[in-house]
């Protein structure tokens, strides 16, 4: 993966740089060392790796805001990262970058039940939204697989997603405002306690820009209620295609589940050796999760079950208890521990219209011979967003490159079968030269307009995105 | 001028040499300067799968159409976009179009999500007359910034829409709603918040002072409404109104039925709940009426007034959306924002618009 060539000159004045970083932070909030900087030299995409000029850690919106001014004045870049969990390069470094990591900015700013919403500092992690709610029996509802570890600056940058989504949405159905740190070091607040910001949705395409458009550094966000209980079934299918049609079939008859996982039987052997969650040996396994009262799950899945039934399932297996609910979800949170116990792995995360499903998978499986790579699906089925994991031996010349080319052609697949090359992950590094395949130049000239505005001398996490090539004329401008 | 594709369209927007203001259906009361373009001709639903929750149609397409093809799939539009024509005094055929571009959303907003929050991707065209895309017809897609977003709410400032993709859902099979008495606003609230606070998902929560009596919906299964219906009478209180006639009262709360015979300028306003009483207070409105569990506040006031002025400073925002025209001029429909967020929405609609062609001095 090509990055853009460091510009000396930063380099060049690494030391003026520090001393003026050093004047609005604590010292130990200004990284410098070259042993120290290598933690921040990449995030969970491992195969590549940088270490930045330096990072700084900051514990206030006002030190952010320093630290980004000193930065523009300088015209120094400057990568934001949350926690480091990005699967996409989102936080990757170059060698002449600034690292503005919030982890030191936790705090919950508010707690308003009456109201529904929480206010934090976006280094929390996501988890722990959910933390200091709980009590009330309340929860934050995007849920992504790294919950434990990522933080909310990082779900806001990305726009996270999470196994819950069918039903209560992504992270920007759950942002009401945010305080937002402009690169040249102003301070926006958009939004905030009430819906629907005024004026144009600034809040809508700040979320999911990548750490480009500015640093938020406090968020307002939607808490929600727990529904009283909730209870998955797990149904195992012959054939694929069947157990779409089931899916589909599912949500034509009017329930919404608040989530409908899917397994292929690459993915259901490895978790079963892995977890012994007691899955059956077939082609296809969905877990459907309902929520509700005890009568109204019973209800609902009685309703699943006897669509599953018209499909001629191998297995079906309705959950009587928490113990038995949380074998069933086991395997299917054990996938990614699974996969890695057999060997190295690339996840992608491309969607798809599930009415293309069958098709999509067909040819999946037709690619895996061709490249001589198994591929493993895991898959939020109710919204069609994929979870190919291409195994591969990281120690063996050649192989990750191998399944690079792999998995871009699996993420064109998705874009012409109707879809897009990332669901919920970003673009980060990753798929950046892939963004030509599902969008146009001028449709990019339109998304980089944006960033113009925000961020006129591209200082701002600038090699992410759109492809390099697109980006020269207003990286090399700003240099 | 009444371009039937997109292309054409395309072709009349680059040819511009002047301002023009940019209508579907006209129904919603934006006034403007002369000729009009009008999107109304690019219609039909170009695809529509139910066992996908998705719907896409061109920006033209009547509304009716819409809710006739998912009506028809037991399925709907669960932003429950709000009707303009009776508050306006407007005629003509709300478009899908004219929903999305002005972000319109209904009781259901508070459980459900906003029109923005259902729009999945849009294809218009900008004021160079280039055809532009953004998001898809999935539901989960994070690939690039979201335009989409950008695009709702943008109320033609920013581009023509020539084509829409929404996420759909399952229409409830029953409905109910807890009338629970409430002598003044601050009572009001306190009950909805309950309400809102409790597990039983009420999909609407409004208030209409006039009745004293806050509404509390709850929709989905039969048997499910029923469960809930009394668990929430259990714990706030009031009677139970039935699927039908329940039906009929948010009809009349999202198009805002009360304000129609109503002399008067009426604003929106959207305020963080527990401040609703203080902020209706000090609006002393003629008229006011209550949605989204307080958050929503509807006031008519008499001719002129500036309640912008009388709140001072507030959380949230005020939208002016029925007055003459020259109070319409000089209060502007939408609050103003502060310095930097109006610069960066002028920023924004001069990259989208480099000759100021659509809707001048609309927003921003």
């Amino acid at each position: 993966m090509e990055m853009p060539r460091p510009n000396p000159d930063v380099i060049a004045r690494k030391r003026a740089l520090v001393a003026r970083l050093q004047q609005v932070l604590p010292n130990d909030a200004v990284i410098h060392d070259e042993a120290e900087t290598r933690a921040y030299e990449c995030d969970a995409l491992t195969a590549y790796k940088c270490p930045p000029l330096l990072a700084v850690l900051p514990s206030t919106t006002q030190q952010v805001s320093d630290v980004l001014r000193i930065c523009h004045d300088l015209n120094v870049p400057v990568v934001p990262r949350g926690a480091g969990t990005s699967l996409a390069g989102g936080a990757l470094p170059t060698a002449d970058c600034v690292i503005l990591g919030v982890a030191r900015m936790n705090d919950v700013l508010e707690v308003d039940y009456d109201n529904r919403f929480i206010k934090v500092q976006t280094g929390r992690t996501n988890l722990s939204v959910t933390g200091a709610v709980e009590e009330e029996d309340f929860f934050y509802a995007p849920d992504p697989s790294s919950q434990l570890a990522c933080a909310i600056a990082g779900n806001i940058a990305m726009n996270s997603g999470g196994a819950h989504c069918l039903k209560y949405g992504v992270t920007t159905n759950n942002l009401m405002g945010v305080t937002m740190v402009m690169m040249d070091g102003s301070v926006v607040e958009i939004g905030g306690a009430y819906l629907d910001a005024g004026g144009l949705d600034l809040l809508g395409v700040i979320c999911g820009s990548e750490g480009q458009l500015g640093v938020v550094t406090e968020a307002t966000l939607r808490i929600l209620r727990k529904p009283e209980g909730a209870r998955p079934v797990l149904m195992g299918f012959d054939d694929n295609e069947v157990a779409g049609q089931c899916v589909s079939d599912i949500i034509k008859s009017g329930i919404l589940p608040v989530a409908i996982e899917f397994m292929d039987r690459l993915c259901i052997r490895a978790c079963e050796n892995f977890a012994h969650a007691g899955y059956p040996d077939c082609e296809a396994l969905l877990i459907v999760e309902v929520e509700g009262s005890e009568a109204e799950i019973d209800s609902q899945l009685s309703k699943i079950i006897e669509i599953a039934k018209r499909h001629n399932p191998v297995e079906l297996r309705e959950s009587q208890s928490a113990d038995e609910s949380a074998r069933i979800w086991l395997g299917r949170k054990s996938a990614f521990g699974a996969m890695g116990q057999i060997n190295d792995y690339m996840c992608l995360d491309g969607t798809i219209p599930v009415s293309s499903l069958p098709f999509v998978l067909r040819r999946i499986g037709e690619l895996s011979e061709d490249y001589g790579l198994p591929v493993g699906n895991v898959f939020h089925a109710g919204d069609g967003n994929m979870h190919p994991l291409i195994l591969f031996d990281a120690n063996k010349p050649g192989d990750l490159e191998k399944c690079e080319a792999f998995g871009a052609e699996i993420l064109k697949l998705c874009v012409d079968a109707g879809g897009c090359l990332t669901g919920e992950h970003g673009v980060g590094i990753e798929k950046r030269d892939l963004m030509n395949h599902q969008y146009a130049t001028h449709d990019l000239e339109a998304q980089m307009a944006v960033k113009d505005v925000f961020d006129p001398n591209w200082l701002l996490n600038p090699a992410k995105v759109f492809p390099l090539e697109v980006s020269a004329g207003r990286r090399v401008a700003a240099e | 001028m009444r371009p039937e594709t997109e292309a054409e369209l395309a072709e009349i927007v680059a040819g511009l040499n002047g301002p023009v203001r940019i209508a579907g259906g006209g129904t919603r009361g934006v006034a403007g300067p002369e000729p009009v373009l009008s999107a109304a001709g690019l219609r039909g639903i170009t695809l529509y799968e139910p066992g996908a929750l998705t719907l896409v149609a061109r920006a033209g397409t009547p509304l009716a159409e819409i809710d006739a093809a998912l009506e028809a799939e037991g399925q709907q539009l669960a932003f429950e976009p709000m009707d303009y024509r009776g508050l306006l005094g407007t005629s003509g055929e709300p478009t899908i179009g004219g929903v999305v571009a002005a972000n319109i959303s209904g009781p259901r907003r508070i459980q459900a999500g906003a029109c923005r929050d259902f729009l999945l991707g849009v294809h218009y065209v900008d004021g160079l007359g280039r055809v532009i895309k953004n998001g898809g017809r999935v539901m989960k897609n994070v690939t690039g910034y979201d335009l989409v977003k950008l695009m709702a709410g943008s109320w033609g400032t920013l581009g023509v829409l020539t084509e829409v993709s929404l996420k759909v859902l399952p229409k409830p099979e029953a409905q109910m709603t807890l009338a629970v008495g409430a002598p003044d606003v601050r009572t009001a609230v306190e009950v909805m918040s309950a309400a809102l606070k409790s597990p039983y998902e009420v999909s609407g929560a409004a208030y209409d002072p006039s009745t004293g009596r806050a509404l509390l919906r709850i929709e989905g299964f039969s048997d499910s409404v029923a469960y809930r219906d009394n668990r929430l009478r259990e714990a706030v209180g009031g009677e139970s109104i039935g699927s039908e006639d329940s039906a009929l009262r948010w009809g009349e709360l999202r198009d805002v039925r009360a304000f129609h015979d109503h002399d008067g300028d009426v604003w929106r306003l959207s305020v963080k709940p527990g401040d609703a009483p203080d902020i209706a207070a000090r609006i002393s409105a003629d008229r006011l009426l209550f949605d989204w569990g307080g958050g929503l506040i509807w006031a008519s006031v008499p001719k002129g007034t500036d309640v912008r002025e009388r709140l001072g400073h507030f959380q949230g925002h005020a939208t002016l959306l029925r007055a003459d025209a020259p109070t319409m001029e000089e209060l502007g429909r939408f609050q103003p924002e502060n310095i930097a967020i109006q610069s960066l929405t002028k920023g924004i609609q001069k990259k989208f618009d480099p000759r100021g062609v659509f809707n001048q001095g609309l927003m921003g």
